[in-house]
């Protein structure tokens, strides 16, 4: 008889893989736990449904292409409520179709994963290219007054501890995720060394711990968000996307005062929990007079201008958002009460400097870089911002 | 001084260079994604940082498409090529889009059958090879053209040691066509080597 052996080893010793960013989040989404995927394929979005499509089967889950994206995440939402973490992957203009059930899954307080592998747009736009063209459509994309939580990977290696991280958030919170990638970062491979399994966090859903019958006496609180129990259990469960008492989960659109308490309710277990939440990634931050404020593929460009700069003894530092929603506003704080400019490339059109610049309150200059050309800022194009805030430093000399 | 593009010497004992960019470029359906992956795989397997992206249009076939390797010592960054040391070429429409872009002194390789360089480009070290026609004459498959230009990028830049990108694309190719791509592999490490032993007496006839 063989007796399994430990296959552990120190993380410094194992060895380094090839993955490309979209495959990535398919391995984060497994290793989460997510045992569900439905969608519908789109560039370039699609490796994600494709290794899916053959992994899921192999851990005992569940993968179905469905006749659209709206189905998609219909049945993502549905696989949540029966209990199973799931998660669906799409580019922008299915993320606009998905719009609606997000909203739902926000309503009903459902927790599922939505990855959104951004490219040039609107409409069909540039398939096989990168932007950052849904950052607002991640925040206000859905109807009505909601919260969100959007995060962006800047890294294969994010790709995937971010996916992971995007299920704990969404069980914990009960409330849909979005991770923010883009046609580069997901089509892009790196030799990455992935967590040992055993070494990342993973959050459970857990059952509520009351009786069944004592069910609809209890109230989830900011501090304390009760489970969903699944469809099916002898928890008695009611799933509506009307107004709902919170109490009970019934229907009750005649009461001000509750839909008052639902809807603050909906918002605040987001924002009452901001700090826990919100990851940043602050570089070179020290003595940096001029910060880069820049997200995702772009932070890149931005992070080889920091290193360059500051090996010149420029003092430039990097504001990097690791999560997007809620906005890091502790963050952006920090850096207007330090630096006298604020620089913000992004790959769309003043989608996120507009955000900052409300944040900064006029404390720094905010200055906006735009490209939705389909390629990624360069590094050069981010000096030429940055040169004209040290006029008094020698460039030809550097 | 035979010119290695500044990589490192193929299959020595060399310390590998810090910083290698490679682009390939050719049409879509010639199979430089797959080329560029297996670079990028055997670097990885090396223990090197190494970061590949790529670039392409809409269409499954045709149009001029791009991939690119960064091999690094130190943390890779900004992850597009922009300068190529190295730079593999298998389309008219690929060089005339993207072959300028070259680093001044790097290396040009490209197929001597498909594409014809501007004969007043002195800037880089320019290699020709038949790559689709040796494919299809010794090999009796055009579609291994990509790994037997693999094989001779490989030996002419010296960027990787030839073993390790074999080990490569013996893992990236289904097992039935696996004897094929290795042997596709070994001719264009040879035409490569040829080719290098050429470069290597045209620079000395040059510098004597």
């Amino acid at each position: 008889m063989t007796t399994p052996t430990s296959t552990a080893v120190p993380a410094a010793t194992r060895r380094a893989v090839l993955l490309q960013g979209n495959e990535a989040v398919a391995e984060g989404a497994i290793a989460a736990g997510a045992r569900f995927f439905a969608g519908y394929p789109i560039t370039p979005s699609t490796e994600i449904a494709e290794v899916l499509s053959r992994r899921l089967p192999e851990v005992g889950g569940t993968f179905i292409q469905m006749e659209d994206e709206i189905a998609g995440i219909a049945a993502v939402c549905g696989a949540s409520l029966a209990g199973t973490k799931a998660l669906t992957a799409t580019s922008g203009p299915g993320f606009s179709l998905m719009q609606e059930m997000i909203g739902f899954a926000t309503m009903a307080q459902i927790p599922c994963v939505v990855v959104d592998v951004m490219r040039g747009g609107p409409s069909t736009g540039l398939p096989t290219e990168p932007a950052q063209g849904d950052v607002m459509q991640a925040r206000w994309g859905t109807h009505g007054e909601h919260s969100v939580i959007a995060l962006v990977p800047s890294s294969v290696e994010e790709c995937y501890t971010l996916t992971v991280e995007a299920f704990n958030l969404s069980e914990q919170y009960r409330t849909p995720v979005i991770i923010l990638s883009d046609a580069l970062i997901g089509h892009m491979r790196e030799a990455v060394v992935l967590p040992e399994p055993g070494t990342l966090r993973i959050a459970e859903r857990g059952t509520p711990d009351c009786e069944p019958d004592e069910y609809d006496t209890v109230t989830s609180t900011l501090d304390n968000i009760l489970p969903r129990p699944p469809l099916g259990s002898p928890f008695r469960v009611h799933v509506t996307g009307l107004v709902y008492n919170r109490r009970s989960g019934a229907p009750d659109t005649s009461d001000p005062a509750a839909a008052a308490d639902l809807g603050r309710y909906l918002r605040e277990k987001i924002y009452h929990h901001r700090d826990a939440i919100v990851r940043v990634e602050e570089v070179e931050m020290h003595g940096a007079e001029v910060a880069i404020f820049a997200y995702g593929s772009v932070a890149r460009s931005a992070m080889a201008v920091v290193r360059k700069l500051r090996a010149e003894g420029v003092p430039v530092g990097l504001v990097r958002p690791i999560t997007l929603w809620p906005f890091p506003t502790l963050a952006v704080d920090r850096m207007a009460e330090q630096v006298r400019t604020v620089i913000v490339p992004e790959m769309n059109i003043r989608q996120m400097s507009w955000e900052v610049q409300a944040a900064v309150r006029g404390r720094a200059k905010v200055i906006d870089y735009g490209r939705v050309d389909g390629k990624l800022i360069t590094p050069d194009e981010i000096l030429e911002l940055v040169k004209p805030e040290f006029y008094y430093h020698s460039w030809e000399d550097a | 001084m035979a010119e290695r593009a500044g990589t490192g010497a193929a299959g020595s004992d060399a310390a590998p260079a810090a910083r290698v960019e490679m682009r390939c470029s050719g049409s879509g359906g010639q199979g430089i994604l797959l080329a560029a992956a297996i670079i990028a795989e055997a670097a990885a397997a090396l223990g090197r940082r190494v970061v590949q992206t790529q670039s392409y249009g809409p269409e499954a076939r045709g149009g001029a498409s791009k991939a690119e390797v960064i091999i690094a010592s130190e943390p890779i960054d900004y992850p597009e090529v922009q300068h190529p040391d190295v730079s593999l070429v298998l389309s008219q429409a690929a060089y005339d889009k993207y072959a300028a872009d070259t680093r001044p002194g790097g290396l040009l390789i490209y197929d001597s059958g498909l594409v014809e360089p501007d004969p007043a480009d002195e800037s880089v070290v320019r290699c020709g090879l038949p790559f689709t026609q040796a494919a299809s004459d010794e090999l009796g498959k055009k579609v291994v053209t990509n790994i037997v230009a693999l094989g001779a990028l490989v030996a002419v830049s010296g960027a990787l040691p030839a073993a390790a990108v074999l080990e490569a694309v013996v893992s990236r190719v289904p097992p039935r066509f696996r004897e094929l791509n290795e042997q596709a592999f070994v001719l264009g490490l040879r035409l490569g080597e040829e080719a290098l032993a050429m470069l290597a007496t045209s620079s000395a006839a040059r510098t004597s």
